[in-house]
C-alpha cells in the first residue's frame, strides 16, 4: 500500500476488453448534455448489453484557461479567478491560492485571520458535501434528499452573504488575510447554524443509510482498493474510504489545523456506501472544527504587512490543501514581477476522474451514474 | 322514437351492468363517463402528485397558475398540444406513429370491467380479471415499439429494460391474483370466479375482505401485487424504463408534444387500472368498510354521509386557503377562483347529501377512494426511494416475489382444501 512505485499494469487500461467495433457492442455517448454528468461531462460507454466494457471520458467543454489567465494578472487580481474552478467550494479554492502566494512571500495571516479562514472553509467543506449528497441521491433516484441538503446549504451561504456579499464565488480570503473583518452577529449566526445543522446530519442518514434500496444500489459498487487510489493519485473521501488515513489538515497541517481537534472518518472497502459514509462523518467532523474555532475566536489584526504591489523573489513553490473533494495544490513560478511566470492547479476532481474507467468496469450503467456521483466531480475544476 | 325511448327505459331497473344487458345505449353513456372521469381523475392526479410530492420536498409546488397551481396541468396540457411535434428523421415513422396510441389503448380498454359499484361498470365478464391482465400487459408491446422506433440508443435500452422488467413481474403478480380467485371459490356451491364483480360480491357474501382472508396469506399475496404492480407500471422505485438520470427518459426520450402526453396519459391511467385491480381483488372494491360488522340503518346512514362529508371538507380547504391569499388585488381573481372552486366543491358535497344520489354514488366513493389510497402511496413511494438497479429488480421478481407468490398459492390452497375437508365436512 505504501509502495509509491506501485504500477497500473494490472489494471490493463490501454488495452479494452475486446476489439474496439464488435457487433454485440453497443456504444452510447453519455453526456454533455446528460442529466446526471454533473455538468458537461462527455462519457462515451462501451456496453454489452447493460454491462460497462470500459469508457472513456471527453473533458474541456468547460475550459476557461484559467491557469494561462494566472500568468497575465497580478497575484492579487488572479485570486477571484480561483474561486471559478471548484464553484461550488470556492472559499477552499481561495484559501489554498492565499495560502500559497503567502508562502512565496514568506508572510503568514495573523491568528483571528486564520481561525476565521478556517470557520469559513470548513462550512464551505459542509455545503460542498451537502451539494454532492443531494445530487448524488438524486443520481440514484431518491429525489428527496436533495431538496433537504439545497434548504441547509443555504443557511450557509446567507452566512457568505453577510460577510462578504457573495454567495456562490466568494472571494472571501486576500493574501495575507482578510479584507473584511466580520460582521456584528457573524458569532451567533454560525453558532446557530451550527444548532441548526447537527440534527440535520441525522434527517440525511434516516432517508438514506439504512434505506435497502439506497444500501443495495451503493455497496460493491464502484469498488476501488487503496493501492489504485495512492497509483491514480485519487485522494479526497475517496481515497479515505479505501481505507487510507491521509487528509492534508493531518498530515501537513496548514492554516492552523492543529490547533483543533478532529478525527478522519476512513471507510474500509472502498465501495460507494462506505465514500457516502465518509463524507457524512466528515461534516459531522467539520461542524466539530467550526465549533471549536468558533468558540475560541481571536481578538486582533486581520491582515498581516503585505506589500501594495507584490513582487515575490524569484522562486517556486507548492502548497496543498485538503479541499472538500481532495488534495488541491498550487504551484506557482515567480520570476520577480508582480505577474506570476506560471501558475499550476492539481485540482482533485481532475484527477478523481481518472479512476472512473477502473471502477466502472464491469459494472452497469446505472452504476456509472452511482460512481460519477460518488467521485464528486465538479466540471469547472476538471476542465479549469 | 317510442320504441327509442323504451330501449333506453328498459334498462333503468336492471341489476346488471349495461354491457352485460346487452343495452347498447347506457354503455356508451357509461364508456363517456368513465373516459371523462378517467380523463379527470389524469389531470387531477397531475396537479396532486406535484403538489403532493413538493410538500413532501419541503417546497410549494405549483403555485402561479391559477390559485395554488389549480389550473397548471390545463396549461401544460395546452403547451404540450401546441408544441412542435418532431419525430426523428431516422425513425421508422409508422411505427414512432403508432407506439402512443397502442399504449394509451391498452391503458383505456382495461377499464371496460373495472366494477365502481354492483352495476357501475360498462361491462361485466366472465373472465373480467383475465381480460384486466391481458389487456394491460399489450402496453408494453407499444413501449418496445416506440423504443425501436426512436432508432436511438436510450429509447432502446428503456424499452429493453421496461419489456424485460413488465414480462418477469407479470408472472408474480398472476400468481397473486390466482391465489385471490381461489379465495372465491371457498362458497357453499364451491364455484370460483373470475368476473371483477363476481370477486367483489364473493367478498362481501364471505363477510372478508381477501386481505384478511387466511390471515396472513391474503396479506401476503395483496403485498406481492403491490410491489408488483408499481413494477408493471414503471414507476419509482422501478422506473428504470424511464429513468431519467441514467436513460435521460428511456422509450420516450425521443417523443415530443402531443405524442409524449399520451406516454403520460397511459401511464397515469394504466396506474389507476392496477390499484383498480388490487382494490377489486383484495379491498372489498366498491363495499365500504366494515359492510358486516356494522351493519345497521344507523350505521349505513353514517357511511352513506361519507362522499358529502368529504367534498364539503375539500370546499371548505378552499375556502380557508382563500382566506388566507394574500389581500393584493393582483391576488383578486385567485382568491375568487378559489373559493368558486370551493363553492363548486361544496355544492357537489350538498348534492351527494341527497339519500337518492348518495345511495347511487356511495359505491363509486368507495372505490375511488381506495384507488386514492393507492395513488397516494405511489407518490409517497417516488418521494422516498432511490432507484433500484435493473438486474436487482431481475433478482426481486425471480428470486423473492415469484417464490413467495408460488408459495402463498400452495397454501392458500392447502388452507382452502383443509377447510372445506375439516371445518365444513
Amino acid at each position: 500500500m505504501t509502495d509509491q512505485n506501485s504500477s497500473l499494469s494490472h489494471l490493463d487500461l490501454e488495452t479494452p476488453e475486446k476489439p474496439f467495433l464488435d457487433a454485440n457492442e453497443l456504444v452510447i455517448n453519455m453526456g454533455p448534455q446528460h442529466p446526471a454528468t454533473h455538468g458537461v461531462l462527455r462519457v462515451i460507454l462501451r456496453l454489452d448489453g447493460e454491462k460497462v466494457l470500459g469508457l472513456e471520458c471527453v473533458i474541456g467543454y468547460l475550459h476557461r484557461g484559467v491557469e494561462k489567465i494566472g500568468e497575465h494578472r497580478t497575484y492579487t487580481m488572479f485570486n477571484p479567478y480561483v474561486d471559478r474552478m471548484d464553484y461550488v467550494a470556492a472559499v477552499s479554492n481561495g484559501l489554498g491560492y492565499c495560502e500559497t502566494v503567502e508562502k512565496l512571500l514568506n508572510v503568514e495571516a495573523p491568528p483571528r485571520a486564520q481561525h476565521v479562514r478556517v470557520i469559513l472553509t470548513e462550512l464551505n467543506r459542509i455545503a460542498s458535501h451537502q451539494l454532492w449528497l443531494g445530487t448524488h441521491a438524486l443520481d440514484i433516484g431518491a429525489i428527496t434528499p436533495l431538496f433537504y441538503t439545497f434548504r441547509d446549504r443555504e443557511e450557509i451561504l446567507k452566512i457568505y452573504e453577510k460577510y462578504c456579499g457573495a454567495r456562490l464565488t466568494t472571494h472571501a480570503f486576500r493574501i495575507g488575510g482578510l479584507q473584511y473583518e466580520t460582521y456584528a452577529g457573524f458569532e451567533k449566526d454560525v453558532k446557530n447554524f451550527l444548532d441548526f445543522f447537527g440534527p440535520k446530519i441525522d434527517e440525511y442518514e434516516e432517508l438514506l443509510t439504512t434505506n435497502r434500496i439506497w444500501v443495495e444500489r451503493t455497496k460493491n459498487v464502484g469498488n476501488i482498493s487503496a493501492q489504485d487510489c495512492i497509483a491514480l493519485g485519487v485522494t479526497g473521501p475517496v481515497l479515505r474510504a479505501s481505507g487510507v488515513k491521509w487528509d492534508l489538515r493531518k498530515a501537513q497541517p496548514y492554516a492552523n489545523y492543529k490547533n483543533f481537534d478532529f478525527d478522519i472518518p476512513i471507510g474500509q472497502n472502498g465501495d460507494t456506501y462506505d465514500r457516502y459514509l465518509v463524507r457524512m462523518g466528515e461534516m459531522r467532523q467539520s461542524v466539530r472544527i467550526v465549533q471549536q474555532a468558533i468558540n475560541a475566536l481571536p481578538e486582533g489584526p486581520i491582515m498581516a504587512k503585505v506589500p501594495k504591489v507584490m513582487k515575490p523573489a524569484v522562486g517556486e513553490v507548492y502548497h496543498s490543501i485538503e479541499a472538500p473533494k481532495g488534495e488541491l495544490g498550487y504551484f506557482i513560478v515567480s520570476d520577480g514581477s508582480t505577474q506570476p511566470y506560471r501558475v499550476r492547479v492539481r485540482p482533485p476532481s481532475f484527477v478523481n476522474l481518472q479512476a472512473l474507467d477502473v471502477m466502472c468496469r464491469g459494472q452497469l450503467v446505472a452504476d456509472v451514474i452511482a460512481v460519477i456521483g460518488t467521485l464528486d466531480i465538479v466540471l469547472g475544476e476538471v476542465d479549469r | 322514437m317510442g320504441q327509442i325511448i323504451q330501449y333506453i327505459q328498459s334498462y333503468r331497473h336492471s341489476d346488471l351492468t349495461p354491457g352485460a344487458a346487452g343495452n347498447m345505449f347506457w354503455a356508451l353513456v357509461y364508456i363517456m363517463l368513465v373516459f371523462v372521469g378517467l380523463s379527470v381523475a389524469v389531470i387531477a392526479m397531475n396537479w396532486l402528485e406535484r403538489k403532493i410530492l413538493a410538500h413532501m420536498q419541503v417546497r410549494l409546488g405549483p403555485m402561479r397558475v391559477g390559485p395554488h397551481g389549480l389550473l397548471q396541468p390545463i396549461a401544460d396540457a395546452i403547451k404540450l398540444l401546441l408544441k412542435e411535434d418532431i419525430m426523428p428523421a431516422e425513425a421508422d415513422g409508422l411505427i414512432f406513429w403508432v407506439a402512443p396510441f397502442v399504449v394509451v389503448l391498452a391503458a383505456f380498454t382495461v377499464f371496460v370491467v373495472v366494477p365502481f359499484g354492483p352495476t357501475h361498470a360498462i361491462t361485466d365478464m366472465n373472465i373480467g380479471i383475465l381480460f384486466m391482465l391481458g389487456v394491460s400487459s399489450l402496453s408494453v408491446l407499444g413501449i418496445v415499439m416506440a423504443g425501436w422506433a426512436s432508432n436511438s440508443h436510450y429509447p432502446l435500452i428503456g424499452a429493453l429494460r421496461s419489456s424485460a422488467q413488465m414480462v418477469s413481474y407479470e408472472v408474480a403478480m398472476g400468481l397473486a391474483v390466482v391465489s385471490a380467485i381461489l379465495m372465491t371459490s371457498l362458497n357453499a356451491e364451491g364455484t370460483g370466479t373470475l368476473s371483477m364483480i363476481g370477486i367483489v360480491q364473493a367478498q362481501q357474501a364471505q363477510h372478508e375482505w381477501f386481505i384478511f382472508k387466511f390471515f396472513p396469506l391474503g396479506l401476503v399475496a395483496f403485498f406481492i401485487f403491490a410491489v408488483a404492480m408499481v413494477a408493471e407500471t414503471n414507476r419509482a422505485p422501478f422506473d428504470l424504463a424511464e429513468a431519467e438520470s441514467e436513460l435521460t427518459a428511456g422509450f420516450h426520450t425521443e417523443y415530443s408534444g402531443f405524442r409524449w402526453s399520451l406516454f403520460f396519459l397511459a401511464e397515469y391511467s394504466a396506474m389507476i387500472a392496477v390499484s383498480s385491480i388490487a382494490v377489486t381483488l383484495w379491498l372489498g372494491g366498491w363495499l365500504r368498510p366494515f359492510p358486516n360488522l356494522l351493519r345497521n340503518a344507523t350505521w349505513d346512514l353514517v357511511f352513506s354521509l361519507f362522499p358529502g362529508i368529504t367534498f364539503l371538507f375539500f370546499a371548505a380547504i378552499c375556502f380557508y386557503n382563500a382566506a388566507r391569499m394574500p389581500k393584493h388585488p393582483l391576488f383578486r381573481i385567485q382568491t375568487v377562483g378559489l373559493a368558486g372552486f370551493g363553492m363548486v366543491l361544496g355544492l357537489i358535497g350538498l348534492i351527494l347529501f341527497i339519500p337518492v344520489v348518495s345511495i347511487r354514488v356511495q359505491d363509486i366513493f368507495w372505490f375511488a377512494a381506495k384507488v386514492a389510497g393507492f395513488m397516494y402511496m405511489y407518490i409517497w413511494y417516488r418521494g422516498t426511494f432511490p432507484r433500484y438497479r435493473f438486474d436487482q429488480l431481475m433478482q426481486m421478481g425471480w428470486k423473492v416475489l415469484l417464490p413467495m407468490g408460488l408459495g402463498v398459492l400452495i397454501l392458500t390452497a392447502s388452507v382452502a382444501l383443509l377447510q372445506e375437508k375439516l371445518w365444513h365436512p
